[in-house]
């Protein structure tokens, strides 16, 4: 536990240096040697709980009411801890590179300095046992994005979601501070291993205020709306770190607060799996829709908190249910896919940021033909992409399987009221894969084949190798995630059998049934890949002795292909948004085209956010009338203030004194 | 022992009727200084543990800052204001001085009804503090140069520490060290910001500033 609290301080100490060193190009060599020298040690007693099974902790006398400075890694916050800081490390030293070009521009050692204020807030997220140590690590978590979002702060745009991302994160504050302050209770005590077991009643409502809280942080359906303002406004290693491992402290905040509430009831599981089902459908559907690169990949954040909610979801059912099937390969799934998303959404979100940094635009319609241009941030861009569309033998696929593989063995035998769930489960999961695959088909496709089809895509350049190395690392290791996924699993046993309080030899031999599985799977597509590189070898070798003419692409037998003869992003995603147009509601503006002739045409497609548009805006702007209603009090006048002030204090005074 | 702090007390109260009927700033400041250091002596008072570094460190602190170090730096702003005299306050100086009686009637019927976690060290205690935390209360809104607000302000922390002085003993210095480092920035941040007022508007009449509301 010493060399996490060391390493801890590290990344602070780093963070410190880089502020004072500001502008100078110090900033961020220091900041990067602490999140990077830090994380390596902290990490160290994350693995060794992972490896042995036996929890740290760390007590230590504070005056703050409530509180104590109580940390434990757990096998739970193991899991978690790991994903921080390795992707955390990765994104910075990508960070260092990415920065470099604003090096002029902006104060650097701001930037870093928020950078591993995040990475401590997250980390210590992870590792409170005390509501009130717990609640300060959060809001220090939260607050440090906002600064990181307001990067730009010259663009209006950036403004805006950085106050977005504030009210929504202090509202999710809100039902976590009640959440805590109901859960401490009559024993007066916020300290995790002394809360006791409440009615159900209680416990149900907790749950509730849990969902909200955490969701809002995790990105749930209709609590997603910060998500796709935020993602594209930040800096890409920053946007890496939020959405491959931040919001998953929104659900590393759902699991424990199921553990403090005791054995859930089964609505529980049904609330889980329903909302996690919309999120993961409307999530890719609106990805699908989107024309900005970043912000389609923000979406596949709210898809893929779903797909780990699902899992979440069957785990609990199978903990109300009595089904350790269902709870081992639920929870294991939902763990997995934490990791494995930490790791390809933060592949994907970087490679977004070379696409930016070379050739300056992320508008999906503008770009096309990188792979020429980038050779490398293609071929890692794609390998996340497979990743993500959860397709064999990659990490993306291996977590998705675990939870398909549970409601297939177990989901069908407990009842109609508990069938229907499970069937969501397997139509979500289904439908969701087959729209992320068609979602990154179009990224994939528009943005990196084909021809550029603006001067930005004809001047786009690799990125330095400081950008090019951490994509490569992550890309590596969603290859390897996946095809050693069997053994890897075994690992998450220790933070299931605390969750569900199975012992941990069913949970184990659950997994171990498991991992035979999968390991037939993966080799059998191990062995396709293997077939398909051999064709391709076989093809070479066959046209080595022939004359092999290239055209350009998408050429089609025409003499002069021009680039605007090609798909565009919004043709390609066209049939899957008209076909979903009653959630999608995409605005449509078009020019009529009469005549033999046509001259000139226009189509515009803008899909705002339907939560956003029909939902919060409206209360805002309720709210904000309300308030105004109260303007004339707010009359500019110091020393009537301080008179409201004095009387009420008078007021207050003589009240108690009766 | 309690005589001697009963007279401080008081004298800390006649302070504040001074304060209220006076209309020359430069008394003012010199009438805040010496509550200032009539405070430094009442931590001297309270402090029965024999001599000790809390005893000796907090009344130089309270003294040089309250006594010595505010009224320089508020002197010295007086003098780049060019302004001597509070005009035409809200409620007049005689009016003032006719209320604070019955003020300090109100406060001691408060005092005495409070039931105080700790024995109070004498009876005068809660009315005094009270009494300071009125009368700078009443002077931040009933007087409208900026300067008078800021000695407002320092009355009303003056109350609040006459109660932590004389209650609260058993608190840590670095927590007392702490408040006043606060009263200090404090001080210093409303000279600044008073005297670039007056640059900017020619004036630093508060009742105007509403001109800045967005």
């Amino acid at each position: 536990m010493s060399l996490f609290l060391l390493g801890l301080s590290i990344i602070f100490i780093g963070g410190l240096a880089s502020l004072i060193s500001g502008r100078r190009a110090l900033a961020s060599f220091f900041g990067v040697t602490g999140v990077v020298a830090g994380c390596v040690i902290a990490v160290v007693p994350a693995f060794r709980v992972l490896f042995n099974g036996v929890a740290e902790s760390f007590r230590f006398d504070w005056t703050m009411p409530f509180g104590s400075f109580f940390l434990q890694i757990d096998s739970l916050s193991a899991i978690f801890l790991i994903a921080i800081l390795g992707l955390s490390a990765i994104a910075a030293i990508y960070g260092m590179g990415y920065l470099g070009a604003y090096r002029e521009k902006k104060n650097l050692g701001v930037v870093w300095f928020f950078y591993n204020l995040l990475l401590l807030g997250m980390s210590l997220v992870v590792v409170a046992q005390n509501g009130i140590l717990f609640l300060l690590a959060w809001e220090i978590m939260s607050l440090a994005p906002f600064f990181l979002i307001i990067f730009d702060d010259e663009k209006e745009k950036a403004r805006n979601a950085s106050w977005t991302y504030l009210v929504a994160t202090h509202i999710g504050m809100v039902f976590l501070l009640l959440f805590f302050i109901i859960l401490a209770g009559k024993t007066g005590s916020m300290d995790f291993d002394k809360i006791v077991v409440m009615d159900s009643v209680k416990a149900g409502f907790l749950f509730i205020l849990a969902v909200i809280g955490f969701g809002t942080k995790a990105g749930f359906i209709t609590l997603h709306v910060w998500l796709p303002e935020a993602h594209p406004a930040a800096p890409s290693h920053a946007s890496a770190v939020m959405s491959g491992v931040m919001i998953k402290t929104g659900i590393y905040g759902l699991v424990r607060a199921i553990t403090l509430l005791g054995h859930p009831p089964v609505w529980w599981a049904w609330v889980l799996i329903g909302i996690s089902a919309g999120s993961g459908v409307i999530g890719v559907l609106f990805a699908l829709a989107q024309h900005d690169l970043k912000r389609l990949l923000a979406y596949h954040s709210v898809e893929n908190i779903g797909i780990i909610t699902l899992g979440l979801g069957i785990g609990v059912l199978g903990m109300s249910i009595g089904s350790p099937i269902l709870a081992v390969f639920g929870f294991a799934g939902g763990f997995f896919h934490v990791i494995n998303h930490a790791i390809f959404k933060g592949l994907l979100f970087l490679g977004a940021g070379s696409v930016l940094h070379g050739s300056g635009t992320l508008e999906i319609d503008h770009l096309g033909g990188l792979i020429k241009r980038m050779p490398w941030t293609a071929v890692t861009f794609l390998v996340g992409a497979v990743a993500i569309s959860g397709l064999p033998p990659l990490n993306g696929f291996a977590s998705e399987f675990l939870i398909y593989l549970g409601v297939f063995k177990d989901g069908m035998s407990h009842g109609l009221a508990n069938i229907i769930p499970a069937l969501g489960v397997i139509g979500g999961l289904a439908l969701i894969g087959g729209l992320a695959a068609a979602c990154f088909t179009k990224a994939f496709g528009i943005v990196f084949l084909g021809e550029p089809r603006s001067k930005h895509a004809h001047q786009a350049h690799e990125v330095h190798i400081a950008m090019v190395l951490p994509m490569v690392i992550l890309a590596i290791l969603c290859v390897l995630m996946g095809v050693f996924s069997p053994l890897i699993i075994g690992f998450f046993g220790g933070a299931i059998s605390t969750i569900t309080s199975l012992p941990q030899e069913v949970v184990q031999g659950q997994l171990n049934t498991g991992s035979g599985i999968l390991s037939n799977v993966v080799i059998v597509s191990v062995l396709l890949v293997v077939l398909i590189f051999g064709f391709a070898l076989l093809r070479k070798w066959l046209l080595s002795g022939r004359s092999v003419s290239e055209m350009e692409t998408w050429g089609c037998g025409y003499a002069r292909p021009t680039a605007r003869m090609q798909y565009t992003a919004s043709s390609f995603a066209q049939p899957l948004v008209f076909l979903f147009r009653l959630f999608l509601r995409t605005a449509r503006k078009d020019s009529p085209r009469e005549g033999l002739f046509p001259d000139r045409a226009f189509l515009q497609t803008d899909t705002a956010d339907t939560s956003s548009k029909y939902l919060f805006q409206p209360l805002f702007k309720g709210i904000s009338f309300l308030f105004s209603q109260l303007r004339w009090i707010q009359h500019g006048w110091l020393q009537l203030y301080v008179l409201y002030i004095a009387i009420t204090l008078l007021i207050l005074l003589i009240w108690k004194a009766f | 022992m309690t005589n001697l702090v009963d007279t401080v007390l008081i004298l800390i109260i006649l302070t504040n009727l001074m304060l209220l009927g006076s209309s020359r700033l430069r008394t003012c400041i010199f009438v805040v200084a010496m509550q200032g250091i009539l405070l430094g002596a009442l931590a001297l008072l309270t402090e029965n543990s024999g001599l000790t570094i809390h005893l000796i460190l907090l009344p130089t602190v309270i003294i040089c800052l309250k006594g010595i170090i505010f009224p320089f730096l508020l002197f010295r702003t007086l003098r780049d204001l060019n302004v001597q005299h509070e005009v035409e306050p809200f409620v007049g100086y005689g009016t003032s001085l006719v209320l604070s009686p019955l003020v300090l009637v109100v406060c001691i019927w408060l005092g005495s009804q409070l039931s105080l976690p700790v024995e109070a060290i004498s009876s005068l205690v809660v009315p005094a503090a009270f009494f300071s935390i009125a009368c700078g209360l009443f002077l931040i809104i009933s007087r409208k140069k900026a300067l008078t607000q800021v000695l407002g302000y320092l009355v009303l922390e003056n109350g609040i520490y006459v109660f932590g002085v004389s209650i609260a003993t058993k608190q840590p210095v670095l927590v007392e060290l702490g408040i006043l480092l606060d009263v200090f920035v404090a001080i210093f941040v409303m000279g600044i910001a008073i005297y670039h007022i007056n640059r900017e508007f020619d004036h630093t009449d508060v009742d105007r500033l509403n001109k800045l509301k967005g």
